[in-house]
């Protein structure tokens, strides 16, 4: 921070500022959070980045499409496939591609079995940010249920690059569709008690009512999308506004809550691991039979001209923009990550509260750090 | 009816007094029985803290779906062993500018409070080591002269982090010290007498929190909060959270030092248990079911030392359970339970008590 | 009035006092419940467990080349794997030899897999146009010098099966 801003912030002698990160105790990252104090009141707060910049777009620019994919896993690395989904949207809709039926309805479970996935990991990871340390272990035991299904269809519990562009890398394994049935019926079980203990607990409501209040308009003027917009009251969800793969095929709702805290984003999150499960029903035993691709030259050279496509990850809205000059390699590939818009509005919400509530927003902000950086 | 004269301590210390006074004066005599039970309760207290330590990892791994320590000794017993081996070889970092003797005298204090407290605990029929007329009012004193320890260690660190820390927890205790007192002195009126064995042996028809039926449950219920909040543990741990800010007022401390903390805050739990095993679940008296002759003559053959440690763990493992399941409050949030709900919540049951006695209406 | 709203904020504070208690006692049956239940405890005895251990067949552990009985690959040294690869974890190294009819002919010399900078992928398996590689399922690669990260996956001596067409 540069001197001018901090002779401006630190107007009393009672202020202090400390560091948060880049190490931190939780799980979201290597992050660092300079902290503008009074007494334990946080006046301002400024998120420094670029501690896991891995120069994803500029390696972009060097390697073939197919190649991008395994390069897009690793920024939101929690919503693997939904990364992937988003690059070979935009490259088939450049090339007028139609994939078959089955690829469509294989992408879309998949996509919601990782939006589950990483639900349950941001549960388990927020409620050990708020001291109940049990839930850690609760979300994540059922969350080796969804990564068992992965290891045997693709081989990988975490990093695919199996959704590839015009269809996918290999067929999904035969026992796919029992073992999400099996899933469905276990964690429709489970998902009670999550609510038994921490979203009745009094202690857990009254450190998330009322805390990190966002309002609708600031919402829209930082471009927080996702569950965290969500909960606030504006409706981004691209599944419905434009509705890609098999997401026009599905009747789900739009989680919103108005409060705009805390709360209301767990709410929005929680009710969202029910609608996926709906989802994932609907879905599960309509595969139609097919090929799992498009006929795809070798090599993949998109036309010159520029596109642009949206999907709905886990924590909000990515886009994917290329630039082609008719090359194998693109001229220049652009993300609009989800987690980039969402931590820049933590300033605003976190003024005037306490430091034990700056863990808690930035716990249900739902940050993943390398997608920030890429 | 009560304990039979099988499992009578007296006898035995009784024996050994007589034994020492054959061989040396009185003054000698009692300075060497100081010694004994002295020693004997520092072993006791460093058994006792490893073993706790153990049973902690292992109840919090069987509720979070996992096994805890198996691998160091058969079912990870010497865990603990291995982790003192290795506090005890770990560097002492001295800090520069730090006030040297307040900053080393903090442990000490936090061990000497618990040890004190732990001398007046019963164990069995004559196995209590002072028995004042003043036991609950001397256990409570003692006790709180371990808020000096966190203070002075949070002070003499000489870093912003600890003072936040320290500061958060001696206002914690010494809100809590309030509710503690008052549920004690629930069963104090009860029994009319603040000497621990008396209190004792008036439950020896029934324990008070079944005799003294709502307001004795409710003052055990507020016992259990108050000291669950005066030890620094379960949901109100915000002191040392490891996810918060750093270690709160034992940051600056590493090996034996730390040590000390951390064994003195479990034996505090084992004390805060012992003392709700003693006052309202009736010590080492066995558990009686009115004129069930057959039942109580069983209940009897268990040593009351038995019944003691079996209720004290039960206590503990209550405490445990707290830890484990519910989310930290925040320290606003804390002072808000105790001056606005359980303070007055107290008070009320207090005199709520004080009328039942004059009338007479309990059992 | 003000006894109605006096009667209505006493009644809220025990109400409230009640369904707290209330709310945390459903939150401690859930732990309860698994204390109660060794049965629950989902960890696998990792390293005493290595004779039963079954990794799933699809699992990506590191990339070799299969051998049959006779020491036979299919890999014919095209060298699409290296060209498809991200990041250059393959190296590829071929021989002119001469064949049964006497013209010289590419042959594998040594096929070098960079085990360190693999990112499992799967592209060079896909896109092999003779099937030669594919994933095995050893996991444990964990070594004391970094050079033994490199592995040749053609075993010495072996040469290419007969059918495979170039």
């Amino acid at each position: 921070m540069s001197e001018e801003i901090r002779d401006v912030i630190i107007g009393e002698s009672e202020d202090y500022i400390i560091n948060i990160g880049p190490q931190h105790p939780s799980t979201h990252g290597v992050l660092r959070f300079e902290v503008c104090l009074k007494g334990e009141t946080v006046k301002y707060l400024i998120p420094h980045i670029g501690y896991i910049h891995r120069g994803i777009e500029k390696m972009c620019e060097a390697i073939t499409y197919p190649q991008i994919i395994h390069l897009t896993d690793r920024m939101d690395y929690l919503s693997a496939h939904i990364n992937n989904e988003a690059v070979c949207l935009c490259v088939e809709n450049a090339l007028q591609v139609e994939v078959p039926e089955r690829v469509k309805y294989i992408r879309t479970i998949l996509a919601e079995l990782n939006r589950l996935a990483s639900h349950q990991l941001w549960w388990s990871a927020f409620g050990m940010d708020l001291g109940a340390l049990t839930t850690f272990f609760y979300g994540l035991r059922d969350r080796e249920k969804i990564l068992d299904i992965f290891e045997e269809s693709f081989g990988s519990r975490l990093l695919h690059s199996f959704v590839m562009p015009g269809g996918l890398m290999h067929d999904v394994h035969p026992n796919f569709q029992k073992r999400i049935k099996e899933f469905i019926v276990y964690f429709r079980k489970k998902l009670p008690e999550y609510d038994q203990l921490l979203t009745g607990n009094i202690i857990f409501q009254n450190r998330s009512k009322g805390v990190g209040l966002m309002s609708r308009e600031t919402a829209i003027a930082y471009g927080v999308t996702g569950p965290s917009g969500r909960g606030s009251g504006w409706s981004c969800d691209i599944r419905k506004i434009a509705p890609y793969s098999a997401y026009d095929k599905v009747q789900f709702n739009e989680m919103l809550e108005t409060d705009g805290d805390t709360f209301a984003r767990y709410k929005v999150r929680m009710r969202e691991m029910w609608e996926s499960m709906n989802i994932l029903e609907q879905l599960v035993d309509n595969i139609p039979e097919g090929d799992y691709t498009a006929k795809m030259k070798p090599i993949i050279k998109l036309p010159v001209g520029e596109y642009f496509q949206r999907v709905e990850t886990a924590r909000g809205e990515l886009a994917v923009y290329i630039v082609s000059d008719g090359n194998k390699n693109p001229y220049r590939m652009k993300f609009r990550t989800p987690n980039f818009s969402n931590l820049f509005v933590m300033n605003t919400i976190t003024s005037n509260y306490k430091i034990a509530d700056l863990v808690a927003i930035s716990g249900s902000l739902d940050l993943v750090i390398p997608d920030i950086d890429r | 009816m009560s304990s039979n004269n099988l499992y009578d301590f007296s006898k035995l210390t009784s024996s050994i007094h007589e034994w020492l006074l054959g061989m040396m004066s009185p003054n000698w005599v009692t300075f060497t029985e100081l010694v004994l039970i002295g020693l004997l309760f520092l072993l006791f207290f460093a058994l006792l803290g490893l073993f706790l330590v153990y049973l902690e990892r292992k109840v919090c791994a069987i509720m979070q779906n996992r096994v805890g320590p198996n691998r160091v000794g058969k079912f990870g017993l010497f865990q603990t062993i291995a982790d003192l081996i290795k506090l005890l070889i770990k560097e002492l970092i001295p800090i520069r500018k730090s006030d040297a003797f307040l900053f080393n005298l903090a442990p000490f204090i936090v061990i000497i409070a618990s040890l004190m407290a732990m001398a007046a605990l019963p164990f069995a029929k004559g196995l209590q080591a002072i028995d004042f007329n003043i036991g609950v009012f001397y256990i409570m004193a003692v006790s709180s002269l371990g808020v000096v320890g966190i203070l002075l260690a949070g002070w003499a660190s000489n870093s912003k982090y600890s003072i936040i820390g320290a500061m958060r927890s001696g206002a914690q205790i010494v809100s809590y010290e309030l509710s503690v007192g008052l549920s004690l002195m629930a069963i104090v009126v009860f029994s009319g007498s603040m000497q621990l064995s008396t209190i004792i042996e008036s439950q020896a028809n029934g324990w008070w929190i079944f005799k003294g039926h709502i307001p004795a449950f409710i003052a055990f219920v507020v016992f259990l909060i108050a000291s669950t909040a005066e030890i620094n543990r379960g949901p109100f741990d915000l002191a040392e959270a490891e996810s918060e800010l750093t270690a709160g007022f034992h940051t600056e401390y590493s090996g034996i030092k730390f040590a000390f903390f951390f064994l003195a805050e479990y034996i505090n739990m084992f004390i805060v248990a012992a003392l709700a095993a003693t006052i309202f679940l009736g010590g080492w008296m066995p558990f009686h079911i009115g004129s069930w002759e057959g039942f109580n003559h069983i209940m009897d053959f268990i040593p009351p030392i038995v019944w003691f440690f079996l209720k004290t763990f039960f206590i503990i493992y209550l405490i445990m359970w707290f830890k484990w399941t519910f989310p930290r409050l925040r320290i606003d949030q804390l002072l808000t339970l105790e001056w606005k709900y359980l303070l007055p919540v107290s008070l009320v049951n207090i005199v709520f008590i004080a009328f039942l006695v004059l009338m007479g209406w309990h059992f | 009035m003000m006894n109605f709203e006096l009667m209505n904020s006493i009644s809220k504070y025990f109400s409230d006092m009640f369904s707290g208690l209330l709310s945390l006692w459903a939150g401690m049956r859930v732990t309860g419940k698994y204390f109660i239940s060794p049965r629950a405890i989902v960890t696998q005895q990792y390293p005493e467990n290595r004779a039963t251990l079954k990794m799933e067949e699809r699992f990506k552990g590191e990339i070799i080349m299969p051998h049959d009985e006779n020491n036979l690959h299919a890999c014919t040294g095209c060298g699409i794997c290296e060209m498809n690869c991200p990041n250059g974890s393959i190296e590829i190294i071929t021989d002119r030899i001469p064949n049964a009819e006497g013209k010289p002919e590419r042959v594998i010399d040594k096929h070098i897999y960079h085990l360190s900078m693999c990112t499992f992928c799967g592209l060079c398996v896909k896109t092999c146009p003779s099937d030669a590689l594919a994933f095995g399922q050893k996991f444990e690669h964990a070594v004391f010098d970094r050079n033994n990260l490199t592995k040749v996956l053609n075993q010495p001596g072996s040469k290419i099966r007969k059918e495979i067409k170039k």
